[in-house]
């Protein structure tokens, strides 16, 4: 059983990751990458709705037929979404402020509706909790190391705006790393985002063909189509 | 039957999709009422620190409950005023230009003077590092329109310097301060057409005694003071339509 929660979290945070293997969500991905902040921000909430969309379908995975099973999917998530959206609004007005265009763009996450229709629809509610919340950490990673290459070559600065969305506690992880920067416009504007998503994926690939003992070939999964 | 028969039966389907749809519609009405007063009180904060901004100092009133409904250029504009004793003397509104990537959404406060107390860019949707310059993080830019009227500059000189104009403009972006001045400079002239209004007096009169009766009986509520008016012209209007086959 253990094994199957490592092989889990393996897949979720490296092998299987979303934006760097099943290259899912990129419509977020670019929209929010401008700096590593706003990555990891929009990570973390898209991690909560993956968590509990992921245990709400597992657990009426018996119940839901097959033939109308993607629209109970999606009205689902998309409601989901929502009350984050709301209660994030009400309750944590500030951050909502930081993240508030972000959270509606979960719903445009197809990773959401993929891992429900890959993994919970067909798996145990806690495996399938332990994949949601594996899955949206590797989505927060790629999405806070995309930001950070974007803000760092774009900006010269590193997790600008950390106090907005983690509290005053943090504002240390804000630094200024090329003091007198003039800025590199290209990487803050949407082609930068593909730019740096093309190399992070090239850069994985790299990684993992070294890793890999020539024998076995690297499995990378296909992703779903008319999906971005 | 058991549950693996039924989950083929078109019936079961049916009503499979109406309860999950009746259970998400319920959650979400329950949260809509749950959180639609903190999210109210919330952004009526976020306002209030918006006008704060624009108008400094301290007013005896609570301006969101004392507003003016007017025409404005780009529609109907929701006037904010400021008393102290009773007495209109500021006033906060928005106005909008046309940048380079949209429109830009500014905050104003105008004195009674005429003087603008200052400006802030709410919404834009500028390049970043080129036309956002006009946010107060990135720039000071826009503290420039600061004490200025219709007047200090004169009127032909409220433009960039591009533009023959007294304000700077930003290397590589002309087209956003060009809206921002654009749009500053239309609501000082808002304000010149409508300055009896929103003060309430006319060469020194009461416009109008309806008003000051509204004021009295509703010291706090929001009544605009044309409201019964304009209630008149659209019951006027609905007579003539009503009038037509």
């Amino acid at each position: 059983m253990s094994n199957t929660y490592a092989r889990i979290t393996r897949d979720g945070l490296w092998n299987n990751n979303i934006v760097f293997s099943q290259t899912l969500g990129l419509c977020p991905t670019m929209a929010v990458t401008g700096t590593a902040t706003n990555g990891l921000g929009m990570g973390l909430a898209t991690t909560a709705v993956l968590v509990a969309s992921n245990m709400i379908i597992s657990s009426i995975r018996h119940t839901v037929s097959d033939e109308v099973r993607i629209p109970v999917y999606i009205v689902i998530i998309a409601t989901l979404v929502t009350l984050v959206d709301v209660s994030i609004n009400a309750w944590a007005h500030d951050l909502y402020k930081v993240l508030g265009l972000y959270i509606a763009l979960i719903v445009a996450n197809c990773a959401v509706l993929g891992r429900a229709e890959a993994f919970a629809a067909k798996n145990p509610i806690l495996p399938s909790g332990m994949d949601g919340l594996m899955m949206g950490l590797g989505f927060t990673f790629a999405l806070t190391t995309i930001g950070a290459v974007r803000e760092i070559l774009g900006t010269g600065t590193l997790f600008s705006g950390a106090h907005l969305l983690l509290g005053p506690a943090f504002s240390f992880m804000e630094m200024k790393l090329i003091p007198g920067y003039r800025g590199f416009l290209l990487m803050i504007l949407p082609p930068g985002g593909f730019l740096a998503v093309g190399f992070l994926i090239a850069a994985k690939r790299v990684i993992d063909r070294r890793r890999a003992s020539p024998a076995e070939e690297v499995q990378v999964a296909a992703p779903a189509a008319g999906c971005h | 039957m058991n549950l693996e028969q039924l989950r083929g039966k078109l019936y079961y389907q049916g009503a499979l999709l109406g309860g999950v749809a009746l259970i998400t519609t319920a959650a979400l009405a329950l949260a809509d009422r749950a959180t639609s007063a903190d999210i109210a009180a919330a952004q009526e904060k976020d306002m209030m620190q918006s006008i704060t901004q624009v108008l400094p100092g301290q007013y005896d009133n609570n301006l969101l409950k004392d507003t003016l409904q007017l025409d404005g250029p780009n529609g109907e504009v929701t006037v904010y005023r400021a008393r102290r004793a009773g007495r209109v003397e500021a006033v906060v509104f928005k106005v909008s230009g046309f940048g380079y990537a949209g429109p830009i959404d500014c905050m104003m406060g105008i004195d009674r003077n005429g003087h603008v107390t200052g400006v802030r860019v709410i919404k834009h949707k500028e390049t970043p590092g080129l036309g956002d310059k006009i946010d107060p993080a990135k720039s000071h830019w826009i503290y420039e329109f600061d004490g200025k009227y219709l007047g200090d500059p004169p009127a032909d000189k409220w433009a960039v310097k591009k533009d023959g104009g007294v304000f700077d403009q930003f290397a590589g972006a002309t087209i956003t301060p060009r809206g921002v001045v654009k749009a500053v400079k239309g609501g000082l002239e808002f304000f010149d057409k409508y300055r009896a209004q929103l003060f309430d007096e006319a060469d020194g009169h009461v416009i109008d005694a309806a008003d000051k009766t509204h004021d009295a009986r509703f010291p706090l509520s929001n009544f605009p003071p044309h409201a019964g008016e304009r209630a008149n012209e659209s019951l006027r209007e609905s007579k003539i339509t009503g009038g037509r086959p």
